[in-house]
């Protein structure tokens, strides 16, 4: 009789890091094909539109870059966070947390100008560590559900960031729940003329580069690995589990933070309602994409950002609803994890004996 | 061949990739055999055994019972073959009685019937064999030796003749031991076949009529046990020269090491310490035997730095401990080897070089201002993988590929490394084979030597009689005595253990 079996792998060899991601994403394709055909268009203008419009000028490639921004901070830190087994599902609290004390600081008139920009990076990240913390404590020391939490913080703050706009943060000129805008000097560089590319996406490659400067060559790093890996192991070894997954959730909420400051400095000047579109939910797409490498993020991020972008060119060409862009991002997190378990066993067709 | 052999194995060959775990393996059980199956890891004892027991199917060779040809592709043709198998680790239902586990499988008749049907043959196995049970005992409140009775009692119930027992002696005590060899010669002499596999050398001896030795897939040599061989010679026939045991010197005593005073433990359902005493000096090692489950976890625990002690005195080198943490312990020149060596020692998916420098990374040696030196690293790692003989496809490789010798190896060479003042060592060579046991022995003694001090906990009592200078016995969270191995024996360490007797 023959049959398919699985089989553990003694190792993963390198390249499975490159093919796995990209036969998710292809077969996440031809899985969404069918939406597609449901919606009466067709499958191959849809995806090239989909695909091919946020490339195809410097301008929409410059835009795309824009989109990856806050997308790179959130896959990092969910990447950071997911390597220590910190389920950490609240960057998108933690990246309106680090939004708004960036609105808050920007719009300060007392502070001198040439401080708002840097204050603003550190107090967002500030914020963001300060919100991931609290469900990091709750685990480390009353054993509370880390995922349960920092998902359902997330909630906590969109509606007290929505409540504290409908009062006394709203912007008295223009009447709506949208806070007062920052000050000019509170701006981000703008780095390329004539296009929407600030300062946030340079901090973010940079983020990118020192998570991974982080995981590969600090104390920390190997301990995150440890700890995430082999918890009782790490304990045996004397690391201080608790301290690492505290300083974990600091660097994790820095950094999803970090995608709040750059949605206001750099993009909307202020907080309101639609600031974020699901960012620190698409970061965990993007880290398991990567397969929690930090420098794998930043093409995943791209990848998403193609999409998101690319959605609405399709959808004023061939009819299908954006949120086709949406499906596809749900279920490349669906086939990544189910491609990651080819990354521990391997499919082996097996014939047993006729003698 | 006027009758034909209860079970014939002929030519078994099977392939995993590039391994060859049987190659061309014949092997005969015949009516009344107890057979010894003997040879190091990977030899291929276990695959011989799941071909026979149906877990995998061979890629060739032939397998007769009673001189029929059969064909086994599942472990439920096997019993219908009359080939039963008690596997190391059971496979029971604690929650359920004895009565009930017996009759999971049993089908075809209706409840009632079935409980009568079982409940008399449980009373027929008992007179044949002595296989005492009570059916209406928790399997979870039985212990190891009588799980194991029930294990056995349920292979004959549905009519085993091939008894096949996988390392069935690793847990027990020599008083359960004995019982099972009592039960196992009974079988023989009512027409059954009992294939034995062990590491135990002296037990093979003791039991088995016949041993045939497995060396990397292939029989390396059959020999009747009739009184003409010699243990020493199996361990040679099995590992070639490697395997001669280790010769121990005198002890030369040195400062006292550990000095424990009255130590007692909390812990919610786990048996806890009740008021250890303990002193060990420097080359000296000291056995700690016991049977699983009466406190030697959480001794080692507490030495390792795990679990804070509730009360009691805990000194080492003559200082009180600071602060119950791994850390501390370290620095206080304890090296610890745990029990579960990739569980809690290793870390499964990382390089081997990580794991080699875990426990000290902060320290100046492998990182400074919290990054670290790869470089020393890496070559700390190559030094110790050199030194020890750890077959590894290089420091980078995914520690969990490493065989189980050769993690105890990478374990060993981390906390040697450090010359620790006291080694705390549990289960040390538990599933090694001889030559891997015999080297992590070598290595204790070799630290002995050089004034350390081992605690050594261990259920092989071949081994702490090997190596103990004085063993101390526990039954339920305290020492029972503390023996002078000049003076200790099997039948008395043993009676300790069941916690007959002592002094305490």
């Amino acid at each position: 009789m023959n049959g398919i079996r699985l089989e553990l792998r003694t190792h993963a060899p390198w390249w499975l890091n490159l093919v796995l991601p990209l036969a998710a994403i292809g077969l996440t394709l031809v899985l969404c094909s069918g939406l597609i055909v449901l919606a009466g268009a067709n499958v191959f203008t849809a995806y090239t539109k989909l695909f091919l419009s946020s490339l195809s000028t410097p301008f929409n490639l410059v835009e795309t870059v824009v989109k990856a921004t806050p997308l790179v901070f959130t896959g990092l830190a969910v990447t950071v966070a997911f390597r220590a087994q910190f389920w950490n599902i609240g960057a998108e609290g933690q990246l309106l947390a680090g939004a708004m004390a960036a609105a808050f600081i920007g719009a300060r008139e007392a502070l001198p100008a040439w401080s708002l920009v840097p204050l603003m990076i550190l107090g967002g990240a500030l914020a963001g560590s300060i919100w991931a913390l609290l469900p990091a404590v709750l685990k480390t020391r009353y054993k509370v559900d880390d995922v349960v939490t920092t998902l359902l913080l997330n909630f906590v703050l969109y509606y007290g960031m929505m409540a504290l706009l409908d009062g006394p943060w709203k912007d008295p000129l223009s009447g709506y729940p949208d806070s007062p805008d920052i000050r000019t000097a509170a701006e981000f560089p703008i780095l390329l003329r004539a296009t929407r590319l600030h300062l946030g996406a340079l901090l973010a490659a940079a983020a990118a580069v020192a998570v991974w400067l982080m995981m590969r060559h600090t104390t920390l790093g190997f301990e995150i690995s440890a700890v995430g890996e082999n918890l009782k192991a790490s304990r045996y070894a004397g690391i201080n589990i608790g301290a690492v997954i505290l300083l974990t959730a600091t660097t994790s909420g820095a950094l999803a933070g970090l995608a709040g400051v750059g949605e206001v400095g750099g993009i909307h000047f202020q907080v309101m309602s639609g600031l974020s579109p699901g960012y620190g939910y698409t970061g965990i797409v993007i880290a398991m994409l990567a397969r929690l490498n930090p420098i794998g993020v930043v093409p995943a991020a791209i990848f998403f950002a193609v999409i998101i972008t690319g959605a609405e060119a399709m959808s004023r060409a061939t009819g299908v609803p954006v949120f086709l862009a949406d499906v596809i991002q749900g279920m490349s997190l669906i086939t990544m994890l189910a491609a990651l378990m080819l990354t521990q066993y391997r499919i082996r067709v097996n014939r047993t004996d006729h003698e | 061949m006027e009758n034909p052999s209860l079970l014939e194995m002929r030519g078994i060959s099977k392939r995993f990739g590039n391994v060859r775990a049987n190659d061309g393996v014949d092997l005969t059980l015949d009516d009344g055999d107890i057979l010894g199956l003997l040879g190091e890891n990977g030899a291929g004892k276990t695959t011989l055994m799941n071909i026979l027991f149906g877990v995998y199917t061979p890629d060739s060779g032939r397998i007769a019972i009673a001189g029929r040809p059969v064909h086994i592709r599942s472990s439920s043709d096997a019993l219908a073959h009359g080939v039963g198998m008690v596997h190391q680790h059971f496979h029971l239902v604690a929650r359920h009685t004895v009565l009930e586990n017996l009759m999971v499988g049993q089908s075809g008749r209706g409840i009632r019937l079935d409980r009568n049907f079982i409940l008399q043959r449980m009373r027929e196995i008992e007179q044949r064999f002595g296989l005492h049970l009570v059916p209406s005992a928790r399997v979870g409140d039985l212990t190891i030796g009588e799980q194991q009775r029930l294990e056995i009692v349920k292979a004959l119930i549905r009519g085993a003749r091939i008894l096949i027992l996988d390392e069935p002696t690793a847990a027990l005590t020599p008083q359960e031991t004995e019982g099972l060899f009592t039960a196992l010669r009974a079988m023989a002499s009512q027409n059954m076949g009992v294939i034995f596999i062990s590491h135990k050398l002296n037990e093979v001896m003791t039991i088995t009529h016949r041993v045939v030795i497995l060396q990397q897939g292939k029989v390396a040599a059959e020999v009747l046990n009739d009184g003409s061989i010699s243990q020493q010679r199996l361990a040679e026939l099995m590992c070639g020269q490697e395997c001669s045991p280790p010769s121990k010197s005198s002890a030369r005593l040195g400062a006292v090491r550990l000095r424990m005073e009255n130590l007692q433990t909390q812990g919610g359902a786990r048996p806890s310490l009740k008021g250890v005493c303990l002193k060990i000096r420097g080359g000296e090692i000291l056995g700690i035997a016991g049977v699983s489950g009466n406190g030697q976890s959480e001794l080692a625990d507490v030495i390792a730095g795990m679990l804070p002690p509730a009360g009691g005195i805990l000194e080492i080198n003559g200082k009180p401990v600071p602060r119950f943490t791994p850390r501390c312990m370290q620095a206080l020149g304890v090296g610890r080897i745990p029990e579960d060596r990739m569980g809690t020692g290793l870390i499964s998916a990382l390089p081997l070089s990580s794991c080699m420098v875990l426990p000290r990374i902060q320290e100046h040696h492998f990182s400074r201002y919290g990054f670290l030196k790869h470089a020393a690293i890496r070559r700390f790692a190559d030094q110790q993988i050199e030194s020890f003989g750890i077959k590894a496809a290089g420091n980078q490789v995914r520690t969990g590929t490493l065989s189980g010798g050769n993690l105890q190896k990478a374990l060993l060479a981390r906390e040697l490394a450090w010359n620790p003042t006291l080694l705390l060592a549990a289960q040390p060579t538990r599933g090694l084979d001889v030559a891997a046991a015999r080297f992590v022995h070598q290595r204790f003694l070799d630290l002995r030597d050089r004034d350390g001090a081992i605690v050594l906990i261990s259920e092989d009592l071949e081994e702490l009689f090997a190596l103990s200078d004085r063993i101390a016995v526990m039954y339920e969270g305290r020492i029972m005595d503390i023996l002078d191995i000049q003076t200790a024996t099997v039948a008395n360490v043993g009676l300790l253990m069941a916690g007959v007797g002592g002094a305490a």
